[in-house]
C-alpha cells in the first residue's frame, strides 16, 4: 500500500494540491481531503474505460490506429484540433504542433466558456491575482454569475470564504460575501448578501455600479431589478473595502452581452482601484483550461481559435472557433483530445461533426468516442500520467502519476508525438 | 559535430584583449580550442567581416506569466508581424511580444546566444521554465524575484541576515533561478493594498522596514553568499520625474557593501533610463543622466544597463504593479495587473514612444546619454529592457546610435526639440568603437553575470560565435545604416559549436541550456529555515510546501553554477 500526499487534483480550476491518495496493487483505493467530484474521479477512473484502439469500431493495434489518424489529418484540407483543457501541457504543446503541421485549426474549450473573458481582456485588460492574496487579504468577496458551492466545491473553503490568512485571521467572520445571480444557489445561501439581478441585465448593473463609484447620481429608480439605494450602497461597500475581489463565472460570460459584460466588470474594478484595492478573477472550469490558453499563447501568440492554414498563426474568434467552423461545415476532419464535444455542442453542430471523420483521444467511453472513426485510449493525466496544469489564477502545478496505465496505453502527449512522426513532422 | 574554423575575420574579444585583429577561431566539440586540422573542418570565410563572441543579453522579458499576459493582451501587435513556419522553424508571431520559438530564432539571427529572463515570480517558476524549454537555440537563465517576498521582508525586519542568506540559497535552488532580482522593493508589497512605497526611506506596510534596509541587506547577503551576479535592481520610483535622486541614493546605500571575491561591483541597476529622470513633473522633465553618470564614474561598485527607448508601439511589462497602474492612468491604455501571493506582482500596459512627444524624445536621449556619459563600457550595458523600451529586434538600431553621432543627429532632427534642450546628447561627440560594442553586448555582460564560458573566445570558452557582414577597417560612422543591416542578420551564428544561422536565416534549432545557481548552506541552518517556511506556507500560501519546488523534469538541459566562497557566521 502506498499513500501519496500533496496530490494535485485533476478536476476543476481550483487544482487543490493537498489530496492524499492511497494506492494498493496498482489501484486507487482511497482519497482524502478531496471534494465529492474529485473523489469520484479518482475512485472511478478505471470504470467505463475504452478497451482498445478502434478504427470504424473495429479493434486494431495502436500503430494501425495512429496510422489511420495520421492519414485522416494529413489528407484533410481543413482539420480541426479541439479539446485540450483536461490534459497536461506537453500534450497541449504537441496538439499545437500537430495543427501547425497539418495546416489546420487548434481550438480549446475556452471557445465555449471563458472565451468572452479573453476577448474583454484583449479589449480593456484585467486586474487579477493568485488566490493566495484573496486568502490573505480579501475582506469583500463578490461571486457574480458563479456558483462555487456547486461547481468549484473547495474554492470557498480553501481560497475565498472560510480560508484564514495573514490579515484575515478569523476567516469567514472577517469577510463580507456578496453573491450576484439571477436565482438562489448554494452560493447565494452562504453569502452575507444576495443581489438578485434580472436575467441578461448584468451589464446594466455593472455600469450603474461604476457610475456610482465615480460619484454620479443615478436617475433610474432601479437597475436590472436592483433598487437605486441598493446600487449606491453596494458601490460604497466596494469603495470602502480594504481588498475586494470579484469571482465571475459563465453567468456573465455566456449571458447576453458576453464579452461586454466582462468589459464592464473590468472597468468597474479598474475604477475601484482609484479608491482601494480591487481585483477580479474568472472561475475557470476544466482543471487545465488555463494551461491550454497559456501554452497556445506562448507558442502562437493567441489563446484559442488559432488557424494555421497560411503557415503562420491567425486568430479570429467567431471564425476559427470550433462551433462556428462546424456550423459552417468548413472543417473536413477533427481531432478531439480530452473532451466530449458531442455532449456539449449544439445539436446542429454535432450533426455536422458526425459527417466528417473524427479522431478521438480519451480514456473513457463518451458520446464523442462513439461517433468517432478512430479512437485511441490514453492514460488519465494526473492519475496515470505526469505533467503540468495551470490553476484558474495561472499558478502552475505538477500533476502526479499515481498508478501505471494498462499495458499498451500511452499518455496524450506520447500518442500525439507518434502521430506527428507519422505525419512527417520533425523534432524541433 | 564537425569542427569549425572561422577564418580571417576581424576578431573583437575584449576579455582576451583582442581588439580587431585578423585571426582564426577554431572550434571543436562545442568549445573554442587552440587548433583543429583544416582538412576535417568546416571553414567559414570571415574575411572582411566582424567576428565576436555570441551576444549575452543581461536583461530581457522573454518567458513566464508576464510576457505571456503581454502576448495574450495584444493580438493587434502580433497581427503586424506574423512569422510563417519553414523547413527548420516553427511558425509564430513577432514584434513586441514574440512567441517563444520566434524569440529564440530572432535572438540567434542577431548573433545573440545567451539571454537572461529578468523577472521570475517564484510560484510561477514552472511556467518560466516551460517557456524557456520552448525557446530554441539560445542559452537562458531566469532571475528570481526577492524584493517583495514575504520571507525577505520578514528576515530583514528581524535583522537576521544569516537566515536571509539561507532563504536566498533555498529559493534560487527550488525555483532554479540564476540571480537575485529586486523590483521596486516594498512598493509591490504595499501595492497589495493599492498603495506604493514613498521612496527609499518609505515604510513597507505590515513589516515596518524601508526599501533601503531591504536593498542593503539583500546586497550584503548576495555578496556573502558569493553568488555569481550582484543584486539586479529595479529601483523605487520608476518612471517618476525627479527619480534620479532615488536612484543615486539607492546606489549609495550599498556603497559600503563588500563585493564578493573576484569583483568590484555590488549592485546592478536595471533599465536606468526609466530611473534617470530630472524635473518635478512630466511638463518640466529633463535628463538626469549626467547626475547618474557622475556618480557612477566615481563609484566602481555600480553597473547599469540602458533601457533604451525605441520610437515604436511596444508593450510595457514589469513586476512593478503600482507603476503599471500609474501608466494606465497616464495613457488610458488597457491594463493588466497580476498580483502574486506572498511574493510579487506584475502589470502590463501597451505604450507607444512617439518622436513628437517631448517626454518620449527626452527619454530616448537619456538612454543614449547614460551609455555615452558613463566612461567605463565594462559597467554600462546595451538593453532596451525588452519589450519595455522597445522590442529586442531593434538592438542594431541602438548600436548604430552608439557608434555614430550622425545616426543620433539624424534621429534627433526628426524628434521633438525637447531632446536638444533637455538632454546633453547634441553636445556628445563620443562614438563607440567595435571593441566597445563587443564589451557592452557580450564581454562585460557575461563577466558581470559570472558566466565564465561566455562572452569571450579564449580556449575553453563555449563556442558561441557571431560573424557580422561589416568590415571594421573600412566602416565609417556616417555609414550607420550598414551597422543596422549587419547586426540585424548575422552572416553566421554558431551556438555551442553548431552553425545555427547562415546569412541571417535559421538553419538549425538545438535546445540551449538553462543556467541556475546553487549556493551551499550549513545543513542545520537550512533545516531550521525549512521548518519556519513550512509553517508559514501552511498558513499563508495556497500551494503546499512540497508542491512548490520546480522538479527536474522542467530542466532537460540544465547547467548548474556553484556560488563560490560563501561566508557564514
Amino acid at each position: 500500500m502506498t499513500v501519496f500526499t500533496d496530490v494535485v487534483c485533476p478536476f476543476c480550476g481550483c487544482l487543490c494540491d493537498d489530496l492524499e491518495v492511497t494506492v494498493e496493487d496498482g489501484h486507487v483505493k482511497g482519497v482524502k481531503n478531496a471534494c465529492g467530484i474529485s473523489r469520484s474521479k479518482f475512485l472511478n477512473h478505471e470504470k467505463n474505460r475504452l478497451k482498445a484502439p478502434t478504427v470504424d469500431g473495429v479493434e486494431v493495434p495502436l500503430e494501425k490506429a495512429v496510422d489511420a489518424a495520421a492519414d485522416i489529418l494529413s489528407t484533410s484540407r481543413r482539420p480541426l484540433v479541439y479539446g485540450l483543457s483536461s490534459t497536461e501541457c506537453v500534450a497541449i504543446a504537441k496538439a499545437v504542433e500537430l495543427a501547425e503541421l497539418a495546416g489546420g485549426v487548434v481550438d480549446n474549450t475556452s471557445s465555449v466558456c471563458h472565451g468572452p473573458t479573453i476577448l474583454a481582456l484583449q479589449q480593456v485588460g484585467e486586474s487579477k491575482t493568485t488566490l493566495g492574496e484573496v486568502k490573505n487579504r480579501a475582506d469583500l468577496v463578490i461571486f457574480w454569475g458563479s456558483n462555487p458551492s456547486q461547481a468549484h466545491l473547495r474554492h470557498i473553503i480553501r481560497y475565498s470564504g472560510m480560508a484564514k490568512g495573514r490579515f484575515i485571521p478569523n476567516g469567514r467572520k472577517d469577510r463580507y460575501i456578496i453573491a450576484v445571480d439571477i436565482r438562489k444557489t448554494g452560493t447565494t445561501r452562504l453569502a452575507d448578501e444576495y443581489v438578485k439581478v434580472e436575467p441578461n441585465r448584468d451589464f446594466e448593473l455593472l455600469q450603474a455600479l461604476r457610475a456610482a463609484v465615480r460619484g454620479h447620481e443615478l436617475l433610474a429608480e432601479s437597475v436590472a431589478g436592483v433598487p437605486r439605494e441598493k446600487v449606491t450602497e453596494l458601490a460604497e461597500r466596494m469603495k470602502t473595502a480594504k481588498f475586494g475581489i470579484v469571482f465571475f463565472g459563465l453567468g456573465l460570460t455566456q449571458s447576453e452581452g458576453r464579452h461586454m459584460n466582462i468589459d464592464a466588470a473590468v472597468g468597474l474594478v479598474a475604477e475601484l482601484n482609484n479608491h482601494t484595492k480591487f481585483l477580479l478573477t474568472p472561475m475557470r472550469g476544466h482543471y487545465n483550461v488555463g494551461g491550454a490558453n497559456a501554452v497556445t499563447t506562448w507558442q502562437t501568440g493567441y489563446p484559442y481559435a488559432v488557424d494555421f492554414s497560411r503557415g503562420y498563426p491567425r486568430y479570429n474568434p467567431g471564425e476559427y472557433t470550433s462551433i462556428d467552423l462546424l456550423a459552417r461545415g468548413e472543417v473536413d476532419s477533427a481531432l478531439v483530445i480530452a473532451s466530449d464535444p458531442v455532449s456539449t455542442f449544439p445539436a446542429g453542430v454535432v450533426r455536422n461533426l458526425a459527417k466528417i471523420p473524427v479522431v478521438t483521444l480519451d480514456h473513457k467511453v463518451t458520446p464523442t468516442t462513439m461517433l468517432s472513426k478512430v479512437v485511441i485510449p490514453v492514460a488519465t493525466a494526473g492519475v496515470e500520467a505526469e505533467g503540468t496544469a495551470y490553476r484558474m489564477d495561472g499558478v502552475p502545478l505538477r500533476l502526479s502519476k499515481l498508478v501505471e496505465p494498462r499495458e499498451g496505453v500511452h499518455s496524450d502527449a506520447e500518442v500525439l508525438e507518434m502521430m506527428i512522426k507519422r505525419m512527417g513532422g520533425r523534432a524541433y | 559535430m564537425k569542427d569549425i574554423i572561422v577564418k580571417g575575420g576581424y576578431v573583437y574579444d575584449p576579455l582576451s584583449g583582442v581588439d580587431g585583429e585578423r585571426m582564426d577561431i577554431h572550434i571543436s566539440a562545442g568549445k573554442v580550442v587552440e587548433e583543429v586540422p583544416e582538412r576535417d573542418a568546416k571553414v567559414i570565410d570571415a574575411k572582411g567581416k566582424t567576428v565576436m563572441p555570441g551576444g549575452v543579453d543581461i536583461h530581457s522579458h522573454i518567458a513566464g506569466s508576464k510576457i505571456n499576459l503581454g502576448r495574450l493582451l495584444r493580438p493587434e501587435d502580433h497581427r503586424k508581424d506574423p512569422v510563417p513556419r519553414s523547413k527548420h522553424t516553427r511558425g509564430g508571431v513577432g514584434y513586441s511580444c514574440p512567441s517563444t520559438f520566434v524569440t529564440g530564432y530572432r535572438y540567434a539571427q542577431m548573433g545573440y546566444t545567451s539571454v537572461m529572463e529578468a523577472a521570475m515570480p517564484p510560484i510561477g517558476a514552472r511556467h518560466v521554465h516551460e517557456e524557456l524549454n520552448d525557446t530554441p537555440i539560445i542559452d537562458k537563465a531566469a532571475f528570481t524575484l526577492f524584493g517583495n517576498n514575504y520571507f525577505t521582508l520578514k528576515y530583514v525586519r528581524e535583522g537576521d541576515k544569516e537566515k536571509l542568506k539561507a532563504f536566498m540559497a533555498w529559493l534560487l535552488k527550488v525555483t532554479k533561478g540564476y540571480a537575485v532580482k529586486i523590483v521596486n522593493p516594498g512598493g509591490v508589497e504595499n501595492w497589495k493594498w493599492g498603495r506604493n512605497v514613498d521612496g527609499l526611506d518609505g515604510n513597507v506596510e505590515g513589516f515596518d522596514v524601508t526599501p533601503r534596509q531591504v536593498v542593503t541587506m539583500l546586497a550584503e547577503a548576495n555578496e556573502e553568499l558569493g553568488l555569481p551576479h550582484t543584486i539586479h535592481l529595479h529601483c523605487n520610483n520608476l518612471g517618476i520625474p525627479g527619480n534620479w535622486e532615488t536612484t543615486v541614493e539607492t546606489m549609495d546605500a550599498v556603497s559600503s557593501v563588500k563585493p564578493a571575491k573576484g569583483r568590484k561591483n555590488a549592485i546592478h541597476v536595471v533599465h536606468c533610463q526609466f530611473n534617470a529622470l530630472d524635473g518635478d513633473s512630466w511638463m518640466t522633465l529633463k535628463s538626469g543622466a549626467g547626475k547618474i553618470a557622475k556618480y557612477v564614474n566615481a563609484h566602481p561598485h555600480v553597473t547599469l544597463d540602458m533601457g533604451q527607448v525605441i520610437f515604436t508601439d511596444t508593450t510595457t511589462m514589469t513586476g512593478d504593479g503600482p507603476w503599471q497602474f500609474r501608466l494606465h492612468g497616464l495613457t488610458g491604455n488597457k491594463w493588466v495587473n497580476s498580483d502574486v501571493e506572498m511574493e510579487a506582482g506584475a502589470g502590463v500596459v501597451p505604450y507607444t514612444f512617439k518622436k513628437n512627444n517631448p517626454a518620449n524624445s527626452i527619454q530616448w536621449g537619456i538612454g543614449l546619454e547614460i551609455a555615452l556619459l558613463v566612461k567605463d563600457p565594462w559597467r554600462v550595458y546595451m538593453t532596451t529592457d525588452h519589450p519595455n523600451g522597445g522590442p529586442f529586434i531593434y538592438y542594431p538600431k541602438v548600436l548604430a546610435w552608439l557608434m555614430s553621432r550622425k545616426a543620433r543627429t539624424d534621429t534627433m532632427l526628426e524628434s521633438n526639440k525637447a531632446v536638444m534642450k533637455k538632454t546633453s546628447l547634441a553636445n556628445n561627440y563620443r562614438e563607440y568603437t567595435f571593441n566597445e560594442v563587443a564589451i557592452v553586448t557580450r564581454a562585460a555582460t557575461a563577466k558581470v553575470l559570472g558566466l565564465k564560458q561566455k562572452g569571450h573566445l579564449g580556449v575553453g570558452a563555449d563556442a558561441d560565435v557571431s560573424v557580422y557582414d561589416v568590415d571594421p577597417s573600412k566602416w565609417r560612422p556616417s555609414q550607420y545604416a550598414e551597422i543596422e543591416r549587419a547586426f540585424r542578420r548575422a552572416s553566421y551564428t554558431i551556438k555551442g559549436g553548431e552553425i545555427v544561422v547562415k546569412d541571417g536565416e535559421v538553419t538549425s534549432t538545438p535546445l540551449g541550456s538553462t543556467y541556475w545557481v546553487k549556493a551551499e548552506t550549513p545543513p542545520e541552518l537550512e533545516q531550521e529555515l525549512v521548518k519556519e517556511l513550512e509553517a508559514d506556507f501552511k498558513n499563508y500560501y495556497t500551494v503546499s510546501f512540497r508542491n512548490y519546488p520546480v522538479e527536474d523534469a522542467y530542466l532537460p538541459t540544465q547547467r548548474v553554477v556553484k556560488a563560490q566562497g560563501g561566508v557564514w557566521k
